[in-house]
């Protein structure tokens, strides 16, 4: 039996990234949430502390998602980066803005503290409106002369790119309030609650806005979702949307705590389906499908060895993690 | 200044931004293991000083990762914005080791880090102690994979080049276990343990100057010390070795590094000089003769090639390499003297009263960083015009983005780490300057307090105050 190598790793890897857009999506949420939530309180602890010790390991997930590019689709990793350059810098950029806050709020004084928090959303806000860019520029194609990118320097710049990425800051809002829904209890649990309504009926908007524009960016899409075999996702998935809506908003509702957060992570997975459909066979559309990009057969093959290996210990111990510090968070949660 | 290319943008800010990082996975590495020999002592003696020192160092080592892993992630996407024709054509042999070390380090490090820092409350001591230990395991990991994919760089084998101008991996293991590899991965697992540990004796000796009684410090420093009499020589014979293994596959990359333009038999140690590359040159040479010979060679006769018998279009540049190998070899030579003088004094029974010793040891606490960044200086410059040495040049790996986009990015980054960086090592220093033993009054009397750690800690314990 001969195994589609490609194909396998294209599945690996867009598991990579829905497993990086599903935890790390989470935590930068509740960054992009930090300024509308009072310093006063201790709020911003609590939240602060919901994360910290296991946001490292849901950025991770970033690192493999580009990481195994490079090394299964080398090519489409050589023509995506230099076609997304300025989005990818201020996503990095960003993340780091929001990575050393974890530890340098603690860090600094009362006065200053101020300043970490700022740098903690700014870059939470960056690096996901960067990403939601990405994925807008990569949806409208990506123009691929002879191994290498032919477009200019603000192709990836459209009122699409833009819709996608406010609207991945709403989604990863709901997210991020979601978690914090599940995660604790009172007044933030309340304000947490109204941050989920607000961001789920928006997100909603934005999922049908996005929709909507995109079978008309490429007539292989509109072929795609309308004609042939996959127009039976193409009502499956809305049909599916729609329940995971109405779990989120009677979850909310009836004040439960674990099903909204569930609810949200099933509207992401359903909208990375529908981007699935839209991308499939190519690996970056309009030019280069998954077997061109792929890597040659020895490499494919020497690195999905470690991955079947590696990969489910990485879940074990990462869902272990999970399991330490489940429960409510409290302020004094950290070891500061 | 407005002629610059996107080329030479590229290499600045690939420049940049990896010796900004080195620094942190330099000192997380050799920290890392530390925490897990202290945690480890303290379990097996149970005594607090130990787990004080853990304590003190854990949060420091926090900081630092923190930087480490936010600097290292612009590294992995760098290869894609800036070198994109590289990443199309190594991709093949390198992105399955990087996958490797994000595969069985990143996931490790950062999956147990959590446990380690927030973890003590939640968890077992044992399991605590794993936790600790994974980490330290998985900074070694990734050692390995980067080194690996570092040293292919520089000793290409074990591939083949396919029609579309990629190399084609043919044999996994040669391409691991290239020829170069084991002497880099030594040499630079030894630099970070040496590294942590002039950190490590530098903060020790400054409480033991405030303090000499301090018992987490003169643990430290002890320890620290041993490091540096121990260490430092093994460190300078894996040098030394590395040394001949690069005149074998990289010659002109010795060449640079000696200063020698013409070659030679039985070629002098050259100790300073000012290699002009453009008059092909060794200017104000002072020189030892034969030295150079019996060192590489380790024959008197011995034959070096000079830079002359390079192509003037393959030779890197010799001014950079030559100094800033001069630099590590110096650096080398402090360690070795207060390795030494630690030695003396401890077998005289006066390690932790000798201020001067003290004194030195913190001079001495920036050495490791200095020659990690110099020798990796040396060894990066040393191989150029080639990214893939003899196999892809420099010049023809880069992405086809213009100058304006990566000088715009440049910008950014220097300015954001110089920022944000600054602040962590600020915050790093002033953390280090907090003492080490500073609670024990109640903390070594109750054993539940010191296994539930710091605690829980009202927002004022870290105003800093």
């Amino acid at each position: 039996m001969e195994f589609d190598l490609p194909l396998i790793w294209a599945a690996i890897i867009a598991f990579a990234i829905l497993a990086y857009v599903a935890l790390d999506g989470f935590d930068l949420g509740v960054g992009i949430m930090f300024p509308f939530v009072s310093e006063k309180t201790d709020h911003r602890d609590m939240m602060m502390n919901s994360v910290a010790p296991i946001w490292d390991g849901n950025e991770t997930w970033l690192v493999l998602g580009g990481g195994g590019l490079f090394a299964v689709f080398p090519l489409a990793y050589a023509v995506v980066m230099p076609a997304l350059y300025a989005p990818i810098i201020a996503m990095l950029l960003g993340l780091i803005f929001r990575g050393v806050a974890f530890e340098f709020r603690w860090r600094a004084s009362q006065k200053n503290r101020i300043w970490w928090d700022r740098s903690f959303a700014f870059g939470s806000i960056l690096a996901t409106f960067a990403q939601g860019v990405c994925l807008g520029a990569l949806i409208q194609g990506i123009h691929v002369v002879d191994r290498s990118y032919a477009g200019g320097s603000f192709d990836w710049l459209s009122p699409f790119s833009l819709l996608t990425g406010f609207a991945l800051i709403v989604g990863y809002v709901l997210l991020g309030s979601t978690w914090l829904v599940m995660k604790t209890e009172g007044d933030l649990q309340t304000i947490a609650r109204k941050f989920a309504q607000r961001s789920g009926v928006l997100i909603l908007v934005l999922i049908g806005a996005v929709s909507f524009a995109t079978p008309f960016l490429h007539p292989d899409y509109f072929t795609r979702w309308f004609e042939g075999p996959s127009l039976i996702f193409s009502v499956l998935v809305p049909f599916f949307l729609a329940i995971c809506a109405g779990i989120l908003f009677i979850g909310l509702r009836r004040k439960q705590e674990i099903r909204p957060f569930l609810a949200a992570h099933g509207i992401f997975i359903l909208c990375y389906i529908g981007i699935g459909i839209t991308f499939y066979p190519y690996m970056v559309p309009p030019s280069l499908t998954i077997w061109a990009a792929a890597a040659p057969e020895k490499s494919l093959l020497f690195l999905l060895v470690g991955t079947l290996v590696l990969v489910p210990m990485i879940l074990a111990y990462t869902i272990h993690a999970y399991w330490v510090f489940r429960g409510k968070v409290d302020t004094s949660g950290g070891y500061h | 200044m407005f002629d610059i290319s996107a080329i030479d943008l590229a290499r600045m800010q690939f420049a940049f931004t990896v010796s900004f990082h080195i620094i942190f996975p330099a000192f997380s590495i050799g920290l890392a293991s530390y925490l897990a020999v202290l945690e480890g002592l303290w379990l097996w003696k149970k005594d607090v000083t130990y787990l004080n020192a853990f304590n003190f160092w854990k949060t420091i080592f926090a900081v630092g990762f923190g930087m480490g892993v936010v600097s290292g992630i612009v590294m992995a996407y760098q290869f894609g914005t800036n070198w994109a024709v590289f990443s199309d054509k190594a991709g093949p042999v390198i992105g399955p080791l990087m996958g490797y070390e994000v595969l069985s380090a990143f996931f490790l490090e950062a999956g147990f880090l959590g446990v380690m820092l927030f973890g003590q409350k939640k968890v077992g001591p044992k399991l605590h102690y794993f936790a600790t230990l994974m980490v330290a395991v998985g900074t070694l990991f990734s050692a390995f994979w980067i080194l690996s994919v570092n040293s292919w760089m520089q000793t290409p084998a074990g591939y083949v080049m396919n029609d579309a101008g990629q190399f084609v991996p043919d044999d996994w293991i040669e391409v691991i276990f290239n020829p170069s590899f084991p002497y880099r991965f030594v040499h630079m697992v030894l630099a970070a343990y040496l590294t942590t540990a002039f950190v490590v004796g530098a903060v020790a000796a400054y409480h033991l100057l405030k303090n000499n009684t301090d018992k987490a410090a003169r643990v430290m420093f002890s320890m620290a010390m041993w490091m540096a009499a121990l260490v430092t020589p093994i460190q300078m014979v894996a040098g030394d070795q590395q040394g001949l293994n690069t005149l074998k596959h990289q010659p002109a990359k010795i060449a640079a590094i000696e200063g020698h333009y013409e070659d030679y038999r039985g070629a002098p140690l050259v100790l300073f000089g000012i290699p002009d590359d453009e008059k092909e040159e060794l200017l104000y040479p002072i020189e030892i003769p034969k030295l150079g010979s019996l060192l590489l060679t380790h024959s008197w006769e011995g034959e070096l090639r000079g830079l002359k018998s390079f192509p003037k279009e393959d030779r890197p540049n010799s001014f950079i390499v030559f100094w800033t190998f001069r630099v590590m070899v110096a650096m080398g030579m402090v360690m070795l003297i207060v390795g030494i003088w630690s030695l003396v004094r401890r077998v005289q029974g006066r390690l932790y009263d000798d201020r001067w010793l003290a004194r030195a040891a913190i001079v001495a606490g920036p050495t490791g960083f200095i020659a990690v960044l110099c020798g990796w200086v040396t060894t990066e410059v040393g191989r150029q015009p080639w990214t893939v040495y003899g196999a892809l040049r420099t010049a023809e790996s880069v992405s086809p983005i213009n100058a304006a986009e990566v000088a715009t990015s440049l910008l950014a980054f220097i300015v954001v780490y110089f920022v944000l960086f600054g602040m962590g090592v600020f915050y790093m220093l002033r953390l280090m300057s907090k003492t080490p033993d500073g609670d024990t009054d109640h903390e070594t009397s109750s054993l539940k307090r010191a296994s539930g750690l710091t605690g829980a800690p009202s927002t004022l314990d870290h105003s800093g105050h």
